[in-house]
């Protein structure tokens, strides 16, 4: 947990994650619309889970972003890396004006995160389905070392359509990786439409419990929720926990939010001014 | 004879006993990777991940990029095929620590016919810009390519099989990355083999010898990074090429060869492999006369061309 906000009461822990959360939507638009290329959808509905893992609840330190004893983040959806990326430079992992650069030839900010590449990615993803097995290896490296790291990962709900993410669910809950908690950030949009049109991934809750996790259910743009969520996964023994975040793609955006349109598409000007109007209201933290 | 698979368990087991922070994982087949034995020995270091290859890959990528060095086993066709962009997508792309030592490649798997056996493994894998492959001739061989795997930065693929096979080297052997061996020198034609088909091309020299023609058998063990200075040396001094291996004469060794040598010293080339078609079910001494590849093949090969 973050030395900053430990002391924080909930109100005012909620007022700051909230800023953190608006000024990673700023980040990804900006983004977003400077490259003319990404995914602005995920990349919003995600930003408060991510806020909360990255401004308060992760054990991590941008001036060693290697060490091996740290809380490890999975961007399994990696089409949301400017989410990703926008949280580890507001924490220091490298400087703000680098966010400038994404998808351009001379910037290490792939389009999808590369661990290689960007300090602070703590493995390489982009094609769908893999993350969760990561995490799971990850949390069986920290069982034989014995360390007392969490590894967090981040599913997209379409993702969810990948098998590889069920073998892993059925590994993970087989040994007891309960230093693993995941995220489904569940929109219920993917690039062809609803994701109950597309290929029906409900009932989630269901399919989780069967395969052996401690299932939560938030909404996942309330962030004293998720830090809830989280701190009950914490206390979980010898079983994995899912925290099913429902979300609305876009969120923060009026006319972006669910829609199904924005997955990958980058804003114009015009629509990156009105957004970023939209995002303006920053409530600044109480002191 | 001794199968090269049984290197496996053998060396694994060698490396933990040494301190190596290695892992291993197999997908339902540990019995027939040998890696059952180092489970027993190491159990926490083990993770048998039932059938399904595409988690295996993905664990071991999670492992490695924690820190682990993670050697993989199950069959190659699977392994490979199955978890392909696994492979390429993150060990790969990101450069990890994964040790494939999977086994029954090739057609040497014999009975369990076309799904099982694999002649498009090396043909994946070259394509990957960090992977490094590996085809031992023998038991000794194979035992030192795992070890040299496990000093390695990054992703290699041993390509081991499924049946006993004789001995090209012993126990003094020592492996060295890129280095392709002279094992007989020549100066009428090159044969280029690798794996299995090592020993045929050595059968095959010495078919040839009979009938006064010198060939030189090289062992191009190192598939990638391929040893390009003694190819061309070798077609410079004999100026006739035949490649052999129990893989598609695409993209397998006969492919790599032909372009090191197509765009540094155009020789005439025969590639002696399977030709662009599935394998089938037979006991597999049957399979490889059956496909023609054998040291019968490889001399003929190399007299049509002389």
């Amino acid at each position: 947990m973050m030395a900053a906000t430990k002391d924080l009461s909930r109100g005012d822990l909620k007022r700051y994650l909230e800023e953190r959360a608006l000024t990673l939507r700023r980040h990804c638009l900006e983004m977003i619309g400077r490259a003319k290329s990404g995914h602005p959808g995920g990349s919003l509905s995600a930003a408060d889970i991510v806020a909360v893992l990255y401004f308060h609840h992760m054990r991590q330190d941008p001036k060693n972003p290697r060490d091996p004893d740290r809380d490890r983040f999975v961007l399994s959806k990696g089409h949301a890396a400017p989410v990703l990326y926008a949280a580890l430079a507001e924490n220091g992992y490298f400087p703000l004006q680098d966010l400038q650069g994404l998808r351009q030839l001379d910037s290490r900010l792939e389009g999808h995160p590369d661990m290689n590449k960007v300090s602070g990615v703590d493995i390489t993803s982009g094609s769908l389905g893999q993350g969760l097995s990561a995490a799971n290896g990850m949390a069986l490296a920290g069982r034989i070392d014995g360390r007392d790291y969490r590894v967090y990962v981040l599913i997209g709900d379409g993702e969810s359509q990948e098998g590889m993410i069920w073998e892993a669910a059925m590994f993970g809950a087989h040994h007891k990786l309960d230093r693993v908690t995941a995220f489904v950030d569940y929109n219920n949009l993917q690039i062809d439409g609803h994701v109950s049109d597309i290929v029906e991934v409900q009932p989630l809750k269901d399919k989780w419990r069967a395969f052996g996790w401690h299932v939560l259910e938030v909404d996942g743009h309330d962030v004293i929720a998720i830090e809830d969520a989280l701190k009950e996964a914490d206390m979980m023994h010898g079983k994995p926990t899912v925290i099913l975040a429902r979300t609305v793609k876009c969120k923060g955006v009026s006319f972006m939010e669910n829609k199904a349109d924005w997955h990958g598409k980058a804003p114009n000007d015009d629509e990156l001014r009105q957004a970023l109007a939209e995002l303006s209201c920053v409530p600044e933290v109480g002191a | 004879m001794k199968a090269t698979r049984e290197a496996i368990p053998a060396v694994l087991i060698e490396l933990a006993q040494r301190g190596a922070d290695i892992v291993a994982l197999d997908a339902d087949l540990a019995k027939s990777t040998g890696l059952d034995k180092f489970a027993a020995l190491y159990p926490d270091r083990f993770f048998d991940c039932g059938v399904a290859e595409q988690n295996m890959i993905g664990t071991a990528n999670g492992l490695a990029a924690a820190g682990k060095t993670a050697f993989v086993g199950g069959f190659t066709v699977f392994t490979v095929g199955r978890a392909w962009d696994q492979l390429r997508n993150v060990t790969c792309y990101a450069n990890l620590n994964v040790k494939i030592c999977s086994s029954h490649a090739g057609i040497s798997v014999g009975e369990d016919g076309a799904t099982h056996q694999t002649f498009e493994d090396i043909a994946l894998l070259r394509m990957l810009p960090t992977m490094k492959i590996l085809v031992p001739a023998d038991y000794w061989q194979a035992a030192e390519m795992l070890r040299a795997a496990a000093a390695l930065e990054g992703p290699v693929f041993i390509r081991i099989g499924r049946p006993k096979v004789p001995f090209v080297y012993d126990e003094s052997y020592r492996f060295e990355l890129g280095q392709a061996e002279v094992l007989r020198p020549g100066e009428d034609v090159t044969l280029v083999a690798c794996g299995i088909t090592v020993k045929m091309a050595l059968d095959a020299a010495e078919a040839l010898a009979e009938d006064g023609i010198s060939a030189e058998v090289i062992n191009a063990a190192t598939i990638k990074p391929l040893d390009e200075d003694t190819i061309i040396a070798s077609a410079a001094k004999t100026g006739h090429v035949v490649t052999a291996e129990e893989h598609s004469v695409i993209g397998g060794l006969g492919g790599a060869v032909a372009e090191v040598l197509g765009e540094n010293l155009p020789t005439p080339l025969r590639r002696v492999g399977l030709a662009d078609r599935y394998g089938k079910s037979a006991p597999y001494e049957e399979l490889f006369a059956f496909f023609g590849i054998t040291a019968d093949e490889i001399a003929a090969a190399a007299r049509e061309m002389l």
